[in-house]
């Protein structure tokens, strides 16, 4: 653990940046809606017999705790409520972490600074959805085992690396051009996190090579299913 | 905790579409066997998709292009931390991988490879010059892949675009690491526009 040393604050004073903020809400704002909700209307009858925009389709009622891809419902709004569910999940990760009293110096900095970005996807994906009259998922409750620094840190990587393929594995299948901008400005920053906690953890920074892997939402759901509560 | 990069090998692959697997698959030879040894799998998998996005994938060769000669140029400069050795290999060989794979996948489409352009990265003789511009060239990297991406039109372009950018990213929070720089400066990504993008790079191309 030799990288995690505290390092002068290196990191600190780096401040939260609203102005990033701003720019994706603008973003998914006015237009993006305006956009997204005329695709909406227009994905109607493409083939998926289920609705793709009734916030209540099959297995929203149930906890965060059962998996399973249909339970967001098809279609971008399907893809933004599985990735506000994920946001949820690593915004509540990082505030359990930061509260623990585990984490010291550059891990501490790290951590919180991630939680916030995570924070501000969860707001910025809530923004989008209830401006698109959606209901949203249901908030998981995580249970994350933080009895030291290392397995924080561990857990985060983990967590970081199957959120970045994740968002990786639904850009082919984002169809409206804002959305699809935002998730690639916040796929980019969920692998920045990835790669600099494994760099933390002295593991590589590039774990497939010059091409990222993606994952399936099966996948990343069946992935995740351990550290959800209920 | 025995959570570690391994677990996630196992997450790939399904939920892909037939086309985008052999077109990843086809990228992926590109880079190991060569671009000569993917050509028809690739023509195949893009067969639907026509040829509009040779001037996105020309765009970023460009970049490409002058990352992976940055890189070369780097593994030149004396007295480079083990850290930052590593990294000059590690991502100047990945570079080279995006550069190889743009490459083949543009002449697949039918079209023109753009030739690597003159480059002049100035004085590149000590760590810390090598950490700023390197911070500059992987930042601007993934601002133009996050800018561009939207423009394109075929599905399996978007994803290996996808999968290159992300890759970029992780240069630029590792490298920025190593600068005791924030890794994430912000919680979404800049986009930049090609004309942008061009501009930020025009120091460092020679006509």
């Amino acid at each position: 653990m030799d990288d995690l040393r505290p390092q002068g604050g290196a990191l600190r004073g780096i401040e939260r940046d609203p102005a990033s903020r701003k720019k994706f809400l603008k973003m998914v704002g006015a237009g993006g809606a305006g956009a997204f909700a005329l695709l909406i209307a227009a994905c109607g009858d493409d083939g998926e017999k289920t609705s793709s925009n009734t916030g209540s389709s099959a297995g929203s009622s149930s906890g965060g705790g059962s998996a399973g891809a249909s339970q967001f419902g098809s279609g971008d709004v399907g893809i933004a409520k599985y990735a506000l569910t994920l946001e949820y999940l690593e915004a509540d990760f990082y505030k359990q972490a930061a509260e623990s009293g585990m984490l010291k110096g550059q891990a501490l900095e790290l951590g919180k600074q991630f939680g916030e970005h995570e924070q501000e996807h969860v707001d910025a994906l809530e923004a989008m959805l209830k401006k698109l009259g959606q209901k949203l998922p249901d908030k998981p409750t995580g249970k994350f085992p933080l009895d030291s620094q290392e397995s924080i840190l561990n857990l985060a990587a983990t967590v970081e690396n199957l959120g970045a393929a994740a968002y990786l594995g639904q850009a082919d299948k984002i169809k409206d051009p804002e959305v699809l901008a935002a998730a690639l400005s916040i796929h980019s920053v969920e692998a920045r996190h990835a790669a600099a906690l494994n760099s933390a953890l002295g593991k590589p920074a590039t774990p497939d090579g010059g091409f990222a892997k993606p994952a399936s939402m099966d996948e990343v759901l069946k992935q995740v299913k351990p550290y959800i509560a209920s | 905790m025995s959570n570690s990069p391994t677990q996630l090998d196992a997450v790939e692959i399904h939920g892909m579409t037939r086309q985008s697997f052999m077109l990843r698959g086809a990228l992926a030879a590109g880079a190991v066997y060569g671009a000569g040894a993917v050509g028809p799998f690739v023509r195949q998998a893009l067969a639907q998709d026509g040829g509009g996005d040779v001037d996105v994938l020309n765009f970023a060769l460009t970049l490409e292009y002058l990352e992976a000669a940055f890189y070369k140029e780097a593994a030149k400069i004396d007295g480079l931390s083990d850290q930052a050795v590593e990294y000059v290999e590690t991502f100047g060989d990945e570079e080279q991988q995006h550069v190889d794979t743009l490459s083949n996948t543009i002449m697949q489409l039918g079209g023109k490879p753009v030739k690597a352009p003159g480059v002049d990265f100035g004085d590149l003789s000590s760590e810390k010059a090598f950490l700023k511009l390197a911070v500059t060239f992987e930042d601007t990297g993934v601002s133009a892949y996050n800018g561009a991406a939207p423009s394109i039109k075929s599905k399996e372009v978007l994803a290996a675009a996808g999968s290159i950018v992300q890759v970029e990213a992780r240069h630029a929070a590792a490298i920025r690491l190593l600068a005791k720089e924030a890794p994430a400066p912000e919680a979404f990504d800049e986009t930049l526009s090609k004309s942008q993008v061009l501009k930020a790079v025009k120091p460092f191309v020679k006509a």
